[in-house]
């Protein structure tokens, strides 16, 4: 066989992120390709979370209905996944646990009794680390010293529990195959992987280092927290201020001031605190201040499903901010582009003096695979500033639009911005000649804009019949989806930057005879964008919007649903 | 330094004649030149209102942002070049209402910033409502009842959080509000300047002869660094404190809290990341 699906399910607080993060790294290094991912409620101890492990030959980056192997630790993990379990799921796990056995495939194991006797039943996380690495047949050498590098900030005690519960539950798996109670010979591929394995919050977080980030401000807020975190967390060695700010107010115009004063800052946020920080983002086009806003979505409106996932603030973020300027917003849709496009995201936002969105969401922060490490270097770092002369205007018109930007301190001149309109100097005004030239400075850029949009990415045969189309983080599940249809006459069109659209939009939606929109929101947001943008109305629509990501199965039955009957 | 360092010329200023903005507008230029600032090297942070126009009266950087919310932008710039000075300048109703939490965690924050808050108990631009720091009773064309709201004290409320400087001006009063300004300015930390002031058009009440009469200097004998006989200044009612209330040199700034300046002093804009250590970073999640 050629890969297999894990999925762990028990409560908060019981530390399956653990167990994600530790078997994501074991198995990687043992060779295979890795893929996980987490659903999780919006509380810190109970409830039902799950996460998802893929171990496989191929790269795997995607979300799947399928469980070979489900590993509840508590009560309510089997009704929680009733509806992902087949006949052929195979459930290991605690006899209290496992409710219906007749109706399941089920394997007693005792986790908890084998965990209390190394001294906690804590330990029944590694246990299972320690079984799955045995079914994938890890050398224990490596599970051990992964281990160690995983607690290496913890006590000795600590670890050497750790490695004796791994032990117990390598034993445990061993045991089971010998026994001819399971079965998995999963093909390892035949080459030493050597890439790294992330997720998207980590990927955004490099990218920002990478685009020169040293600012950050922001407000906790799931599912954003992550960068802040990754970033804070890296803030001694990179030279970079992180502040957890009072409110998202202050922290979109702390970053302002930031930017004034020649940082490179970003905010990053979700839904409800994006919402405070509009006001924020109406003054950096007025002021035509460069500032990055990672917006990780989560379903709205309100407070919503805190913990879940939707791609519902495409509009909230294209209409964002009271008045007409330039906005410029891209959507990652692989771990690669979550760094290329926010250190993109810094140089262009400096460069145009605009606001510059990176729109995840939950399932694209969350998600774990591995991917080759990034190169920093594809893109230049340029700082756009100028040291200023006596004379310096900071809102000179120029033919593009764009004047050259002073930051205080830095030359003989002074720098005067202003949310009010302004003259060239930055002095407010209130004369309609200059705010006739101010707007239409202010707009000019979009033009400049739009001669470097990325183009949305075809992957598949040139001569479809039919296209699908998505946007950001539903790229591997679309993917692999189509994949599985595997038809020569169905492409998949992936926009990575869905404002401004690419010149080339049209000429992509025309060529087929069938479009299928898939968006995790209910209005299809990006479909309404292109229509605005081209006229051309996508008819198709494959929406979910119940908080979770798509995943491989339901595209591909909606897929082929829609083009049942077509040759 | 000359007063025509700051200087714009002959421009048009949008207060109304008689407005105690003017004579906060000349304390605040001469204490500049008097403190050697050069203008380039002053950041001058300001929200939305008559009081928040000022910086577009001097010639130095500004940064006129929205409405409550100077202090933000002055935090993110002092952060970014601490070679700067900061003023965030703006009045009553910016700082205390829209602004307000703002205020209370910039004092948690301490930055290394003067904060000059222009207090004439009423709001201008809008014309004539109630500000935050309005008397209870006070007519207004809004609250035709008189305001039925507790008046916020500033003074009070920074020294509970132990702000690091706290003063009150009176516009009136050109030496004293200059030496407090000076003051404040030199004062590393966070500084709170209130200063009241008349507002001609829409205060009827407290008016310059009102402020004259119902204000005094704290005595010399008042010892700024004792926090509890400061906070008992800060809540007499009858006749208003002047002069500096409190303040506590042992706090450190954010700025210096900051552990990216603890070994180097450039300013923000004048570093660059290693691109070893990013590759390495890259590498360290294999």
């Amino acid at each position: 066989m050629d890969e297999i699906s894990i999925v762990l399910c028990g409560e908060a607080g019981q530390g399956i992120q653990t167990v994600e993060k530790l078997s994501t790294k074991i198995v990687k290094n043992s060779g295979f390709n890795v893929f996980s991912t987490k659903e999780y409620m919006s509380r810190v101890r109970g409830g039902s979370n799950s996460t998802q492990i893929r171990i496989s030959k191929k790269p795997v980056a995607a979300y799947i209905d399928r469980i070979d192997i489900l590993i509840p630790l508590s009560k309510d993990a089997l009704p929680h996944l009733e509806k992902r379990i087949s006949k052929k799921t195979i459930i290991m796990g605690e006899k209290n646990y496992i409710k219906n056995t007749n109706k399941y495939n089920v394997l007693e194991l005792p986790f908890t009794e084998i965990a209390k006797n190394i001294g906690n039943t804590v330990f029944s996380n590694t246990i299972a680390v320690g079984l799955l690495s045995s079914i994938c047949k890890i050398d224990r050498k490596l599970i051990n010293s992964e281990i160690e590098k995983y607690f290496s900030r913890k006590s000795k005690e600590i670890i050497k529990n750790n490695i004796a519960a791994a032990e117990k539950g390598y034993e445990l798996g061993k045991e089971l195959i010998n026994k001819s109670k399971i079965k998995f010979d999963i093909s390892k591929p035949n080459f030493k992987n050597n890439e790294i394995v992330l997720n998207g919050s980590e990927a955004i977080g490099l990218g920002a280092i990478a685009g020169g980030c040293n600012f950050i401000s922001s407000y906790p807020m799931s599912p954003s927290t992550g960068v802040l975190t990754f970033l804070s967390q890296k803030s001694d060695d990179f030279d970079i201020v992180a502040e957890q700010a009072e409110d998202e107010i202050s922290a979109i115009n702390m970053v302002l001031g930031a930017w004034y004063s020649g940082a490179r800052a970003m905010v990053s946020t979700s839904g409800g605190g994006f919402a405070l920080m509009t006001e924020g983002v109406s003054l950096a086009g007025m002021i035509e201040s460069p500032v990055v806003i990672h917006l990780a979505q989560r379903p709205a409106p309100a407070t919503g499903l805190p913990t879940r996932t939707e791609q519902g603030d495409l509009e909230h973020a294209l209409y964002s901010g009271h008045g007409d300027f330039p906005k410029i917003i891209f959507a990652p849709g692989t771990l690669h582009d979550g760094f290329f496009l926010t250190q993109k995201a810094f140089n262009l936002a400096d460069k145009y003096q605009v606001p510059v969105f990176v729109l995840t969401d939950q399932y694209y922060v969350d998600t774990y695979y591995n991917t080759e490490p990034f190169k920093h270097d594809l893109i230049k770092n340029q700082n756009y500033f100028i040291k200023t002369a006596k004379n310096y205007k900071r809102y000179q018109l120029t033919k593009n639009g764009i004047s050259s930007r002073g930051i205080p301190g830095w030359g003989d001149g002074v720098v005067c911005v202003d949310s009010d309109e302004h003259d060239e100097e930055g002095r407010i005004t209130e004369s309609m000649d200059i705010r006739t030239k101010m707007v239409d400075k202010r707009l000019k850029k979009l033009q400049e804009i739009k001669k470097e949009v990325i183009s949305p990415e075809l992957i598949g045969n040139k001569n479809y019949k039919t296209l699908v189309i998505g946007w950001g983080s539903t790229y591997h599940i679309i993917k692999e989806a189509i994949s599985k249809i595997s038809r020569k006459d169905i492409s998949f069109l992936h926009f990575k930057q869905v404002y401004p659209l690419h010149k080339d939009t049209l000429k992509f939606l025309k060529k087929a005879e069938k479009t299928i929109i898939v968006e995790n929101n209910p209005t299809s947001q990006f479909a309404k964008l292109i229509k605005l943008h081209t006229g051309y109305e996508i008819k198709n629509k494959i929406l979910q919007y119940n908080g979770l990501p798509f995943s491989v199965e339901t595209i591909e039955t909606q897929i082929k649903k829609l083009i049942r009957g077509l040759k | 330094m000359e007063k025509e360092d700051y200087d714009l010329g002959k421009i048009d200023i949008a207060w109304c004649p008689g407005c105690g903005n003017f004579s906060i507008l000349n304390c605040l230029k001469q204490v500049l030149v008097e403190l050697n600032i050069q203008p380039q090297k002053l950041v001058i942070v300001s929200g939305i209102g008559q009081a928040a126009k000022i910086p577009q009266y001097l010639k130095t950087n500004y940064f006129n942002g929205l409405h409550g919310r100077s202090l933000p932008p002055a935090t993110g710039i002092k952060a970014s070049n601490p070679d700067l000075t900061v003023i965030a300048e703006s009045g009553d109703g910016d700082m205390y209402g829209e602004g307000g939490n703002h205020f209370i965690h910039s004092i948690r924050r301490n930055p290394d910033i003067t904060n000059i808050v222009h207090d004439n108990m009423v709001y201008g631009l809008t014309k004539g409502q109630a500000s935050p720091t309005s008397e209870m009773g006070f007519r207004t064309p809004l609250q035709s009842n008189g305001v039925i709201l507790e008046p916020f004290n500033p003074i009070s409320v920074a020294i509970s959080l132990d702000a690091s400087f706290v003063a009150r001006a009176f516009s009136g009063d050109i030496k004293e509000t200059k030496e407090i300004l000076k003051m404040a300015i030199k004062h590393e930390g966070y500084s709170l300047v209130d200063i009241l002031q008349p507002c001609v058009s829409f205060n009827k009440i407290n008016t310059f002869d009102w402020f004259k009469k119902n204000t005094y200097y704290l005595d010399k004998k008042h010892d700024p660094t004792n926090r509890i006989e400061a906070f008992k200044k800060s809540i007499e009612k009858e006749k208003l404190p002047l002069g500096v209330f409190y303040i506590n040199k042992k706090k450190t700034t954010f700025e210096k809290n900051l552990r990216i300046y603890k070994l180097n002093k450039k300013p923000l804009f004048q570093r660059q990341h290693s691109v070893e250590k990013l590759s390495k970073l890259i590498d360290s999640e294999k």
